[in-house]
């Protein structure tokens, strides 16, 4: 027997109470109304919390003695009869060849789009009349002035460090001169390129992909499809080939103001004489390490901005997915980068030596 | 007058997205000079179907025949010269960004026909006072308002007079004034220029207004097609239902908290 209102203040202590009594076997509960005046959706929702807790246990329930107002409210609020099926929760092994399989299509896609991107951009240069020589140089321009800041100064600061750092060390045996061969070296083989490209990663590897992403989610992509303009000669290979052009030549900016930055340390913390670090920095480095670090840039961007435009263009769905995509563009970016700096390092230290 | 003329063929078209079944063997014919609506709810697969008409997803099954060609196992140059002929407006546009409303007309022409600048600028001039959108040929698709982008997209669309126009959802966002300007802009498009246009909506005042042929789908297939008088008079009950404004009781699953405690209905005006 209730009395008053059912609403959702007492709701709670109302299912509370009523579900300790609730009887464990079949049969059959009454539920007398004949005292309540109102009723809410919160108070309907536990009236038919206990009906379907009977109809699993096996008792029915019978509404007696209701008031019009409450039998208004009950006609009001519809509900489902049959409950959908709860996600099916997949398990280890379903999930473990469910990730596997998905990372052998996303390779096939990823594989697929290089060779697109890679071919047309060697055809372009081939056939000038198909590349998009505006929207080239546009995204060489941005691309270049955009990293230009940054690059300049952190490879300037990491020769700096690196200088300080080997000076620790070879002052002990008297060999502080040799700091500007190892800071050369470093900086040309490995700092430059290295830093670099993830720099560009982080700024304009990001900014392909959500570029790209909003055009997807836009449906530009499916309107240049349905225009007859090609997605790899429009967007793409002008992007490509702005990276691979413009990341080498940021490349030499950083090899630059990296040995800048060391020369600065011999100058004033070593004592080096200008001349003898210059004379020992053109000693040191031979063409071989500006050609492996200059062809590992090349890599690297080529790297970035396809692995920049994947993001992108797999983007599915709307908005917010544009930043997951950006985000995932950057890490995988940097993972590329590390990967094949590491694969370059066997190939020049271990098989050509 | 002679018999119409198919335009568009769809046979027995099948997509799916996983294991979800989207389409499951739709047919339709649209014939030359008719406006025809696809319509249904939300999640119906109308936006598919258009999509799998242009190619835009991909096909599990069937065959589309777009003006007289069979567009499976086309190649790549008669693809491209059959799109040609063809004009799409998105939902939103699709404008590029990087472009002006005037280099985004421009860009079908500069591609597809070698007419010198000169040309082009008087054509882009022409498309954008056909939509009404002269003064905005400078601006960026971000300085547009939704219902002038859309005026946009159209007049991209319509950038190498096409023979067929399939819009999606061009009222969709649209406040019902620019919705039926754009419905005479359409209606105009096909008694001036004969062309045929292919419509998704599901917008009741756009349908009453513009629509020769109806194609309802619900649940992956078709429910009804046929001129727009002709599908209405039939007694189809989920047609008659969408065009009197209620909800689809057919596809309703639940039922009322007092029917399921088994009271009778009380009695109204006691």
């Amino acid at each position: 027997m209730l009395s008053g209102e059912l609403t959702a203040a007492g709701a709670a202590a109302f299912a509370a109470g009523v579900r300790k009594r609730l009887p464990t076997h079949r049969g059959h509960l009454i539920l007398d109304l004949t005292g309540l005046t109102a009723i809410d959706s919160a108070g309907t929702a536990t009236l038919v919390d206990v009906w379907r807790i009977g109809k699993s246990r096996g008792f029915a329930t019978e509404l007696v003695g209701i008031q019009p107002a409450v039998q208004a409210e009950l006609e009001q609020f519809r509900v489902t009869v049959e409950l959908p099926p709860p996600a099916a929760i997949p398990g280890f092994f379903e999930s473990l060849g469910a990730s596997a399989w998905q990372a052998v299509t996303a390779l096939g896609q990823f594989t697929v789009l290089a060779a697109d991107v890679t071919i047309g951009g060697i055809q372009s240069l081939f056939i000038p009349r198909r590349m998009r020589w505006a929207t080239y140089f546009r995204e060489a321009s941005l691309m270049g002035s955009q990293a230009f800041g940054i690059v300049g100064l952190i490879t300037f600061l990491i020769g700096l460090t690196l200088a300080f750092q080997s000076a620790y060390q070879l002052r002990q045996f008297g060999a502080a001169i040799y700091v500007a061969s190892l800071t050369a070296i470093s900086m040309v083989r490995e700092m430059g390129p290295l830093i670099t490209a993830i720099l560009v990663a982080g700024r304009s590897g990001s900014s392909i992909t959500s570029e790209v992403a909003t055009m997807k989610v836009g449906e530009e992509i499916d309107a240049m499809q349905v225009m007859g303009i090609p997605f790899v000669d429009f967007v793409a290979v002008p992007k490509v080939l702005a990276m691979v052009t413009m990341v080498p030549l940021l490349t030499m900016l950083a090899d630059l103001l990296g040995i800048l930055g060391g020369w600065i340390v011999g100058m004033v913390y070593l004592d080096i004489a200008p001349k003898p670090y210059l004379q020992k920095t053109i000693d040191a480095l031979v063409t071989k390490d500006l050609v492996t670090g200059l062809f590992k840039s090349v890599v690297f961007a080529w790297g970035i901005a396809l692995i920049g435009l994947y993001h992108g263009i797999g983007v599915r769905g709307g908005a917010q997915e544009v930043g997951k995509a950006t985000t995932a563009s950057v890490v995988s970016a940097i993972f590329f980068i590390i990967v094949a700096d590491s694969v370059f390092s066997i190939i020049f230290y271990v098989v050509m030596a | 007058m002679s018999a119409p003329q198919p335009v568009l063929q769809v046979r027995k078209m099948i997509v799916r997205y996983g294991a979800k079944t989207i389409l499951n063997g739709v047919d339709m014919t649209v014939n030359q000079g008719e406006i025809r609506v696809i319509l249904g709810g939300s999640g119906s697969g109308k936006s598919t179907l258009l999509k799998g008409i242009l190619g835009l997803t991909d096909v599990a099954g069937g065959e589309v025949t777009l003006l007289g060609q069979k567009m499976r196992g086309l190649g790549e140059k008669p693809l491209g010269a059959l799109m040609q002929r063809i004009g799409v407006l998105f939902q939103n546009g699709a404008l590029f960004g990087s472009l002006t409303v005037g280099e985004n007309v421009a860009l079908p022409m500069r591609e597809h026909r070698r007419l010198p600048e000169g040309a082009i600028a008087e054509l882009v001039r022409m498309k954008l006072a056909q939509v009404d959108l002269s003064h905005a040929e400078n601006l960026y698709p971000s300085e547009l308002s939704g219902g002038m982008r859309k005026r946009a997209g159209l007049a991209r669309a319509l950038a190498l007079d096409p023979e067929v126009l399939f819009c999606d959802e061009p009222s969709a966002g649209l406040d019902p004034l620019t919705s039926a300007e754009l419905d005479s802009l359409i209606l105009s498009l096909r008694d001036h220029l004969k062309m045929t246009v292919v419509i998704v909506t599901h917008e009741l005042a756009s349908i009453e207004a513009i629509a020769d042929s109806l194609l309802m789908v619900g649940g992956g297939k078709v429910i009804a097609e046929g001129p727009m008088q002709e599908v209405r008079s039939r007694g189809i009950v989920a047609v008659d239902e969408f065009f009197a404004r209620k909800t689809k009781s057919m596809e309703r699953q639940d039922t009322s908290v007092a029917e399921l405690f088994g009271l009778k209905p009380a009695e109204r005006g006691a």
